[in-house]
């Protein structure tokens, strides 16, 4: 009763940015052990993330994966799912956009290497997703379970196919050839240079513009079409959406393809856009951050594209620190960590005293206006 | 060929050790409700802080003592995050295992400045093996003496601490009153709570054992096998011990059991690199995804049955309705 | 003092409040020791918050209690337990994965040592077994039992403990008739030797039957204790309503006409291997409104997921409108809505709502892949919001916000949600599952005459109900099941709560056997 007369800006913006402050003051401390003054650290990540075309350039890059892990575990989380397996998924997904890349993408441009790398990518990670998501609806394995192992096959999986199959014979690091340069997603500087407008080098490349096409497909898929709307029905009320004859298995495929789509699409923006080549481990534990993102944006594509931008900053902004400080840039990791302890697991902590606070505050105003 | 067996036996046993440890202690965390996908933080963490306080007092005692305090906060935080406020277990689990790879690295760089590493250990501040008695003079006679003084004989000390882990673990889960309520808060909170025993109080105590326990895996990790701390050892340990929990069937010995299979999978693909049957080279990779596919297998009930304890997952509120 | 001592329990002016909901106002109580005494009331009349008040579950904002004439504060669970009450929840508190022995100790074990616990508890409850006739099989795993004896172990769970005062909240409502019977021969024999019994029900018939007093409890709040022998159902009925109960709707003759539901030889045996729907067979017509009655959980609820094609038979048919459902062709709610059928289910919380949705969301439940709420690959919010904007001015749904959560809406609003949405595509057959569960009496009446307009305007309604009052004041027909299998029919002019109560418990009065009817027939 008491949350309908809270206003949803209260529990939808206030109480992240609190509990993300609390993250950021608990890091602070943790900086001030290492020597290091909060404040010049907090500059130097502003100004390394936000400060310069080129930093920014970074960021965005950054920003562009955690998009696409992040709208990947938020959908999964509107059916009830969690999908942990994002970080495989996307791995997958790489081998998928990567093997396009490495055979069609020999003779044919990128404009046409990109769509079908994005279908093969997209094919890859839904796969990955695919096979925990029946045992899950078919036979109740528990997902987040499976989802972990299946991190883990896929990482045995790459393993094995970068250093028997796609590594070349004369070179030692497990990684693929490189691919033919027409079939490289063009940089959004080199790509604004076509329209006369000069920007910095930075990773950053045109699966950004993808990323927010996927933010608003999600947005209308989950909030404006029948799927969605069963999706939401699943995961709210699973009795009810199987009386309303939704089919449950059907609706948890659905999802966790759709989700392994988004996790595999990863690839695009890191192995298409930036790295050329198939590396051992590139995703790098985004699949695992894109939970926080997910979780701080509230399974909304609004919220995933700031919070993906506040990732996108922390990692870039910890690049620069530890160029700066010569501290390891996992500082950011525990700053990661913390947000997702302060905005998930302990999201219940502080939720009602801000409520009543803001209850008695506005029944005060309430009163002295009638 | 029979040497071959007891080496690779006794390096099943080395690997085994931590998934003991930590298997246990999910054991006893998720039989009273609580899901635990934490092991790996917890078990990096324990590694971290075992070796540091290791190499600096020079005592692996102190050491062991600093790891499991450490793995025993990140439980109570688990716990703090679950029981108290009932927040998600999977993402509180997520959140300790990111916390640990952070601030391991992050401390190890500003103690030691040797990128996230301790420098090694020597010395008292490692454990050393133990020699039975008796295993220098039966090292020749065949068969036994190789079992006894190669197998048997000649681990350190907590490797013998996780195989009696597991007969004591056993019996306060199954035997012990204290047992029977910690089996009862994860099957039904309610009936424990009616019953006028404290939900929260089990499930601290689950916790802090756990805590306990995969302190132990961890300060094995570091002080026991590696004699040094490396960023990311515990390399997914932590979930492979919740895959050999699962496929133990939540219950100490089959887990125990698994996690030998497991840790002997693991020395054969150490033993099979590069062997190859006529034209097939076994690839090393395939065995290593066993443990986990093998798991995946259970939990669809391929093989056998996994059932979870009912009240995993769910935070418990008195609130009916 | 010799009066006060006579109380077992005494309540003096507890208050409890659930943030905006007032559970208990002011309410004072007083129970004489070694009698049974029964707490009647509604749905959400405040009864259980005050057993869990007494049994430390939750703490009373004011007032204070007694026992034995001592002051009686439990913070716990276990303080009301070493108080000596012992209570038997509705949902019973029990490890399903246990043994009967291991429920029984856990809690009150002797020692750390539980073989030894185990050895003693044994004996202990072979005793009690005899004194009071509560045998149960001590190793037997207690999730395998019948209810019955599910609940005989909540029993013995409680007076292993010592209790003085027993609690049984709402103990008939999962039992047959004849495992009631039963237990209220336990609650005498444990009257007998000076066991205090409180029983919450409300169910006026077993209160009539076993108690020594009655309170009834309305709206949070006591509104009177009156000796059981000095009452009747109608007074304590209209104690609990709070006004005279219009105990018959105004309903017309019914004219039935072709028969639209065909229940034949239907079967359904559910995933543990259970026998749920054993050879039903019956039919209802268009025009007529038929009543199953039962004591809940005699195939009832899987009688309505069956023909809502929620689950599929395992054998026999059910003909809808013209469309036969059957193993080998199963149907599923999405086909049965097709064929015109409309379905209120049993609990709304649990399937005919969601709660997170907003009205017009869950407005549409069922029948969200019609054309008119899609447009292309989008659903078309404008036409949702519109239907139901307007079908919640129809339906008098307060208040009419189609962007309000489910749950913010009262009990009686959100039923009615569910029935303007199963009733606006105009089903020809109707199936109704326990209608006014948790509704206010206002919106009772209004739903009451819904069912029977939708009946006059040619549908044909099947009502399941557990209140044999809403059976009898709006079915034409009434059918009994029992264990699953129909016990038989009656005419509900010519039915009574005797004639219906013994169908309940599976038996079939002479003069209504089919063969006594027409010029003895036999069959």
């Amino acid at each position: 009763m008491s949350q309908a007369r809270v206003p949803a800006w209260v529990t939808v913006a206030l109480l992240p940015a609190i509990n993300v402050l609390l993250a950021f003051l608990v890091s602070a401390l943790l900086f001030i052990y290492i020597d290091i003054s909060p404040i010049d650290a907090a500059k130097v990540m502003w100004q390394g993330a936000f400060g310069y075309a080129e930093g920014i350039g970074y960021t965005l890059y950054y920003t562009t994966g955690f998009i696409f892990t992040g709208l990947a575990v938020a959908v999964a989380f509107h059916a009830g799912l969690f999908n942990i397996g994002g970080e495989g998924q996307a791995y997958i997904g790489g081998l998928g956009v990567g093997l396009v890349c490495l055979t069609l993408g020999e003779f044919a441009p990128w404009y046409i290497v990109f769509p079908v790398a994005i279908v093969v990518g997209g094919v890859f990670g839904a796969a990955w997703a695919f096979i925990p998501a029946y045992l899950q609806a078919k036979r109740g394995s528990h997902i987040v379970i499976t989802t972990i192992m299946f991190n883990f096959i896929a990482a045995s999986l790459m393993a094995y196919l970068l250093v028997e199959v796609l590594k070349p014979e004369n070179t030692m690091a497990t990684e693929s050839r490189v691919f033919a340069v027409g079939s490289w997603l063009p940089k959004m500087h080199e790509f604004f240079a076509l329209f006369g407008y000069e920007m910095s080098a930075s990773p950053l490349n045109l699966s950004f513009f993808f990323a927010l096409v996927c933010c608003v497909f999600v947005w209308l898929f989950i909030w404006h079409t029948r799927w969605g709307y069963e999706i939401r029905s699943v995961g709210s009320n699973p009795s009810a959406a199987t009386y309303a004859g939704i089919k449950y298995v059907r609706i948890v495929c659905l999802t966790m393809l759709v989700s392994g789509m988004l996790a595999g699409f990863f690839a695009l923006n890191v192995l298409q856009g930036e790295l050329h080549q198939i590396k051992l481990n590139f995703v790098e534990g985004f699949g695992f951050t894109g939970i926080a993102v997910a979780l701080m944006g509230r399974n909304h594509p609004i919220g995933v594209l700031l919070a993906s931008l506040l990732f996108g900053f922390l990692y870039q902004g910890g690049a620069e620190l530890s160029f700066e400080y010569g501290v390891d840039r996992n500082i950011v990791v525990v700053l990661q960590g913390l947000v997702i302890l302060f905005c998930g697991a302990l999201e219940h902590m502080l939720r009602p005293s801000i409520e009543n606070t803001y209850l008695k505050l506005f029944a005060k105003t309430n009163e002295e206006a009638a | 060929m029979f040497e071959t067996l007891i080496l690779m036996l006794d390096a099943t046993i080395r690997v085994a050790t931590p998934l003991i440890f930590a298997s246990l202690a999910g054991m006893f965390c998720e039989r009273s409700g609580i899901v635990n996908i934490a092991l790996e933080g917890k078990l990096l963490a324990a590694a971290f802080a075992g070796a540091a306080v290791a190499y600096v007092t020079g005592s692996a005692w102190l050491g062991c003592i600093a790891g499991v305090l450490v793995a025993v906060c990140m439980s109570l935080l688990h716990g703090f995050a679950t029981i108290t406020h009932r927040g998600d277990q999977v993402v509180s689990g997520m959140a300790i295992n990111i916390l640990a790879v952070g601030l391991t690295v992050t401390l190890g760089r500003h103690w030691f400045k040797q990128g996230g590493q301790t420098p090694a250990l020597s010395g008292d501040a490692r454990f050393a093996p133990i020699h039975l008695p008796g295993a220098d003079a039966l090292q020749d006679v065949p068969v036994i003496g190789l079992l006894y003084s190669e197998l048997i004989s000649g681990h350190s000390l907590l490797e013998y601490v996780a195989f009696a882990a597991v007969p004591i673990a056993w019996y306060i889960l199954f035997k012990t009153r204290f047992g029977l309520r910690l089996r009862a808060v994860g099957e039904s909170p309610s009936a424990v709570d009616t019953a006028g025993i404290s939900v929260a109080k089990m499930r601290y105590s689950a916790v802090i054992i756990c805590g306990i326990l995969v302190g132990l895996g961890g300060v094995y990790l570091s002080v026991g096998q590696t004699a040094q701390f490396i960023p990311n050892m515990s390399a997914g340990k932590g979930y492979m011990a919740l895959a050999a929990l699962i496929f133990g069937k939540w219950k100490p010995w089959t887990a125990m059991g698994a996690c030998l299979l497991f840790g002997f999978l693991d020395s054969m693909a150490i033993r099979l690199q590069g062997v190859s049957i006529g034209e097939f080279q076994i690839p090393v990779q395939a065995i290593e995804a066993v443990p986990y596919v093998l798991t995946v297998f259970l939990l669809a009930g391929f093989i056998g049955k996994a059932v979870a304890p009912k009240a995993i997952g769910v935070p418990y509120s008195k609130e009916r309705e | 003092m010799s009066q006060e001592q006579a109380y077992a329990i005494e309540l003096s002016h507890i208050d409890k409040k659930f943030g905006a909901v007032h559970a208990n106002r002011d309410i004072s109580l007083q129970v004489p020791k070694g009698t049974i005494h029964g707490i009647i009331g509604e749905n959400g009349a405040g009864k259980s918050t005050l057993m869990s008040i007494i049994y430390g579950f939750y703490k009373a904002d004011k007032g204070s209690m007694m026992i034995d004439g001592k002051p009686f504060l439990p913070s716990s669970s276990q303080d009301a337990i070493a108080s000596g009450v012992g209570m038997v929840h509705q949902h019973f508190m029990l490890v399903e994965t246990f043994t009967v022995l291991e429920n029984v100790v856990l809690g009150a074990e002797d020692g750390w040592k539980l073989n030894e616990s185990l050895a003693s508890a044994k004996l202990k409850l072979e005793e009690l077994a005899t004194s009071y006739g509560l045998e149960v099989p001590v190793d037997a795993i207690v999730g395998e039992l019948p209810v019955g004896l599910q609940q005989r172990v909540e029993i013995l769970k409680a007076l292993y403990r010592g209790a003085k005062i027993l609690i049984l909240d709402e103990p008939t409502g999962v039992l047959t008739p004849q495992e009631a019977d039963h237990l209220f021969k336990i609650l005498d024999k444990l009257r007998a030797q000076g066991t205090t019994i409180m029983i919450i029900t409300h169910k006026l018939r077993e209160v009539l039957a076993v108690t020594d007093n009655v309170s009834v409890m309305r709206q949070g709040a006591m509104v009177g204790h009156v000796a059981t022998k000095d009452t009747s159902q109608e007074h304590l009925a209209e104690m609990m309503v709070g006004r005279k109960v219009l105990l018959k709707v105004d309903r017309g003759q019914a004219a039935p006409k072709q028969s639209l539901i065909e229940v034949k030889d239907l079967c359904y045996v559910d995933s543990s291997g259970v026998e749920r729907v054993k050879k039903m067979s019956f039919s209802v017509r268009s025009g007529e409104i038929v009543g199953i009655a039962g004591v809940s959980g005699n195939g009832q609820s899987e009688l309505l997921s069956l023909l809502g094609g929620i689950i599929k038979p395992t054998s026999g048919e059910i003909v809808l409108n013209n469309n036969t459902i059957s193993a080998a062709n199963p149907s599923d709610p999405q086909l049965v809505r097709a064929m015109g059928v409309g379905h209120i289910p049993e609990d709304r919380h649990k399937m005919g709502l969601i709660n997170k949705f907003e009205a017009q969301e869950a407005y549409i439940m069922g029948y969200h892949q019609l054309p008119m709420y899609n447009k292309g690959l989008l659903q078309d919010k404008k036409a949702i919001n519109q239907s139901c904007q307007t079908n919640m001015d129809k339906w008098d749904v307060r208040p009419a916000d189609p962007t309000l959560k489910t749950a913010n809406f009262s009990g009686g609003n959100q039923q009615k949600l569910v029935i303007a949405r199963e009733m606006e595509q105009d089903p020809d057959v109707l199936l109704v599952g326990q209608p006014t569960r948790g509704v206010d009496i206002g919106a009772i009446e209004y739903i009451h005459q819904q069912v029977i307009s939708s009946r006059d305007a040619g549908k044909a309604v099947l009502l399941v109900s557990v209140e044999l009052d809403e059976i009898m004041n709006l079915a034409d027909r009434i059918i009994v099941l029992f264990d699953g299998a129909v016990v038989g029919e009656v005419n509900s002019d010519d039915a009574n709560e005797q004639i219906l109560g013994l169908m309940m418990a599976n038996i079939m009065p002479e003069h209504l056997k089919k063969g006594a009817k027409p010029q003895g027939e036999q069959s």
